[in-house]
């Protein structure tokens, strides 16, 4: 990481921080709360979207790294009484081990298996919560009270106090991911991903290097458990299903596989397009069940075409108009590097797999 | 020369990959059960011109004709009806299958199903020509020596009848005694039922001595074409492109 | 002796359940290599046409055959309109397209359907079969579950190794390049592996949903476990897909009722058996060694 990165990501989170506040300040609530949602998401789709884009682990089961770390913190405020940067960063080690786990338990698993695994760690670990009711409140849950500090004064709407926190949260988590991205860690990940013998062969420590993206992905996303208490004062099983691990990869992928831009994106998507079209359907009059549905219809048709026609996501896509208006630049890469498929020389003898190349059908 | 078309011609080919140009400007003619060698080093862009022609890849310029009709920018499954094999290197069997579904596979390519009489006889035929794969006809490929497997390649392309026979390295691998029984077989292909054949070898002098036009490319251009006892006669030739 | 009979034979049913959803995604990774998350998602909504069409028709074996007629359509359809385009892409953009199919089906299902819970009809009887007044845990309709299935695989598996078309696509799932070379319509063959996968989703959801209720959501489940029982026994293998839906079966049957606090902790369980396979056999337990090509 050169000197000049840092200032740059600073200043780039420092420009974010304060059209955050300038937006918290001038929306009503609901969109305050929006923001905080959106700022949940963050943490743990960046998470997401380096273990996946960047070091080329496939998890669908990141949500349950986000119910440890929602528990966890709770749990802490509620018998405990810890103030919430302690239960966050309780939280944040908790997560870190079973990531490690994880991790340990995954290493040798490649593709579709480890995707069937994570899969499967989605479900199981919310369903824990509810085979033991006693210390998780079963169905109902935790709930928390969480109060903006005396300081504010007493007039101050939580909702803008949880988007300040939860904003303030995420970009500190991308700004640390984005040095992290850009160190030896960062490129062992991606020599890993793009080549496993060769990095090996480089000295690389494959094992090491796949469990500390599991590590690294599930801080995040216990970070983002962490929020998510906060912001809906509630933790319960209910908020942990299959269904946000899903909508955790379609954020990462829609915005972007690998680039932390595109989680802020994927993250603004998962949380406004559902919000917007029910504006839309509840405005003209239709049914509940219609409604309540158009919404889900309507983000998995987008996901789609988002994935046809901006391949490399929402990123991709804007890198490629940029470059559509300032001219191709001398040996410029992709400036994110989600796995591009690329014609090969024979040299290579890739068995007939899913991007058959050689641009024919 | 006669009048009439070359069995395979190939006219002024550039064909490549992404950013890199494999092929720039590569013509050969081949007439009908003509061996010609395709020969040169690693990545001169002999398996290129084996991808342009059977329609893998598609080429830039240049233009592809059998027996005059042209062909170019054609998809595999349409040259394969048209009437040319391709045998890529490497991939010649599928060894998951047994050998009779290898050979079966062969005569799919024969433009609306010959009837099934005559499909078995085929088969039979095949057979009967090929002791070795008759005996270990249910067994899986997989389970065949390097140079049974190479004879299934040829069965599988004497089933095909293909017009014209793309082989892409058939002696990799095996050991040298294997080989030549390999080149024999080739030879029969040519000889015996007029296929034409275009013959990409490292093994130049063992292409060489069964082949009776040589092509030498290097960086994607001809260097040399003769017949291939010129070529074979021509040391300074060999020892700078071809390794002997 | 009873309650362990009852667990064991419900396990077989529910395990061919998984199993069918299980060969339908070991179909789709052999021929496209890529993982359908929408075969849940595809076997609701084509169940869902089952119950509409019972419903007006008053007779349940038109709704069946209507589900599997509507499988095969969608599998085409899904495979035509949306995965052809991602066949040149990076492999993960297909997978989030599946996702992003799934959910277009769930949200299509409330539409069009409403999203309540509805019950489904069986066309057998669900009350316990006896045998001299004891009971043995399983039902008609039960048997008719695992039959359904035994018999669709075995069909299937004949047709793949006997018939010109099976050999075509076997080939052309083994390798697509020399399979294009022969001149097999690899493309078509890819849609027939569609076709066919949604069958047997379709099969799974009509067979599963008298037990379950049939709701937008109502096959995640079932995806969930039938793609565990494939990673189980390995996804290139059609064998290993009804082995691992057996097993799968089988163990989480045990589990649910015998572990205390068991029907909570059937995940748990299933995630511990995947592990444990997984860290023996990375790819599945009947996984190839890779064969060395000429």
């Amino acid at each position: 990481m050169t000197m000049q990165t840092l200032p740059r990501r600073l200043g780039a989170a420092a420009v974010t921080a304060v059209i955050v506040w300038f937006l918290s300040v001038r929306l009503d609530t609901f969109r305050d709360y929006q923001i905080a949602e959106i700022a949940v998401y963050v943490p743990a789709v960046a998470g997401l979207t380096v273990l996946t884009g960047l070091s080329g682990q496939i998890s669908v089961g990141n949500g349950a790294f986000m119910a440890i770390g929602a528990y966890a913190t709770a749990l802490l405020l509620l018998h405990l009484n810890w103030p919430f940067i302690a239960a966050l960063v309780a939280s944040a080690a908790a997560t870190a081990v079973a990531g490690g786990i994880v991790g340990v338990a995954a290493a040798r698993l490649r593709g579709p298996y480890l995707a069937g695994a994570t899969l499967m760690l989605g479900v199981a670990l919310p369903a824990l919560a509810f085979a033991y009711r006693g210390i998780f409140g079963a169905d109902q849950g935790l709930s928390i009270t969480f109060t903006a500090p005396a300081f504010l004064g007493a007039s101050f709407p939580l909702t803008r106090w949880q988007a300040w926190v939860s904003a303030v949260v995420a970009l500190v988590t991308l700004v640390l991911l984005a040095n992290l991205c850009s160190s030896r860690i960062g490129r062992n990940w991606r020599a890993v991903r793009d080549d496993e013998v060769a990095a090996a062969l480089d000295g690389v420590n494959v094992a090491v290097t796949r469990i500390l993206a599991f590590v690294v992905s599930a801080v995040c996303a216990g970070l983002a458990g962490s929020l998510l208490a906060i912001v809906t004062s509630l933790v319960a099983p209910g908020a942990f299903t299959i269904t946000l691990s899903i909508a955790l990869l379609t954020a990462a992928a829609i915005g972007g596989l690998g680039s932390l831009p595109g989680a802020l994106w994927g993250s603004v998507l998962i949380v406004l397009v559902p919000t917007y079209v029910t504006d839309v359907a509840t405005s003209h009059g239709l049914s509940s069940s219609v409604g309540s549905n158009i919404p889900i219809a309507a983000y998995g048709a987008v996901l789609i075409l988002v994935m046809l026609v901006f391949p490399q996501g929402i990123q991709g896509g804007l890198v490629g108009l940029l470059r559509l208006f300032t001219g191709p630049d001398q040996e410029t890469r992709t400036a994110h590097d989600a796995p591009a498929p690329h014609a090969t020389p024979p040299a290579d003898e890739a068995p007939a797999s899913h991007h058959e190349k050689e641009g024919t059908t | 020369m006669s009048s009439e078309p070359a069995a395979l011609a190939v006219e002024e080919l550039v064909a490549g990959y992404g950013g890199v140009v494999a092929l720039d400007g590569v013509s050969i003619s081949a007439g009908t059960a003509d061996i010609t060698a395709v020969l040169g080093a690693n990545g001169a862009g002999k398996t290129t011109l084996l991808r342009a022609v059977s329609g893998m890849i598609r080429p830039r310029r240049g233009r592809i004709l059998l027996d005059g009709t042209d062909l170019t920018g054609r998809k595999p499954e349409q040259t394969v009806r048209a009437g040319i094999a391709h045998v890529p290197e490497g991939q010649g069997v599928i060894p998951e299958l047994t050998v009779e579904e290898n050979l079966r596979i062969g005569m799919m390519s024969r433009p609306l199903g010959r009837p099934r009489a005559e499909r078995a006889a085929a088969l039979d035929e095949a057979f009967e020509r090929f002791p070795p794969l008759a005996a270990r006809r249910r067994k899986l490929a997989a389970a065949l020596s390097g140079g049974e497997r190479q004879m299934l390649v040829i069965a599988r392309a004497l089933l095909a009848r293909p017009r014209v026979l793309l082989l892409d390295e058939p002696s990799l691998g095996l050991a040298p005694r294997v080989m030549a029984q390999v080149m024999d077989l080739v030879v029969g292909l040519s000889r015996e039922h007029g296929i034409t054949i275009i013959l990409v070898e490292q093994n130049a002098r063992g292409a060489l001595a069964i082949a009776d036009h040589g092509v030498v490319l290097n960086l994607g251009r001809v260097v040399a074409a003769a017949d291939a006892a010129t070529l074979a006669a021509d040391v300074a030739l060999r020892h700078h492109y071809l390794g002997f | 002796m009873v309650e362990f009979l009852q667990f064991t034979l419900s396990g077989i049913s529910f395990g061919m359940i998984y199993a069918a959803i299980a060969l339908s995604l070991v179909l789709i990774w052999r021929g496209t290599r890529l993982v359908n998350f929408a075969q849940g998602g595809m076997a609701m909504f084509t169940t869902y046409v089952a119950i509409e069409v019972i419903y007006r028709t008053g007779s349940y074996w038109t709704g069946f055959v209507s589900a599997l007629a509507a499988g095969i359509v969608l599998g085409v359809v899904c495979q035509l309109t949306v995965i052809r385009p991602t066949m040149n892409k990076p492999p993960i953009n297909a997978v989030i397209v599946t996702i992003g199919l799934l959910i277009l089906l769930e949200g299509l299902a409330g539409i069009f359907f409403g999203g309540q819970f509805r019950s489904f009809p069986t066309a057998f009887s669900q009350t316990g079969l006896k045998i001299n007044g004891t009971p043995l845990g399983v039902s008609r309709y039960d048997v008719f579950v695992a039959a359904a299935v035994l018999v669709t695989t075995l069909a299937l598996a004949a047709a793949f190794r006997y018939t010109s078309a099976g050999l075509r696509m076997r080939a052309a799932a083994f390798n697509a390049t020399i399979a294009r070379l022969s001149g097999i319509r690899v493309a078509r063959v890819l849609t027939v592996g569609w076709a066919l996968a949604g069958l047997l989703g379709a099969l799974a959801g009509v067979l599963v949903s008298p037990s379950t209720f049939l709701y937008p959501n109502s096959m995640d489940t079932i995806f969930v476990f039938g793609f565990t029982a494939a990673v189980i026994g390995g996804l290139d293998s059609p064998l290993g897909a009804v082995v691992g839906g057996l097993l799968l079966g089988l163990a989480l049957s045990y589990a649910g009722g015998y572990l205390h606090n068991g029907s909570n902790l059937v995940p748990v369980v299933a995630l511990v058996i995947l592990v444990v396979v997984l860290m023996v056999r990375p790819d599945g337990l009947f996984s190839a060694t890779q064969v060395r090509r000429v």
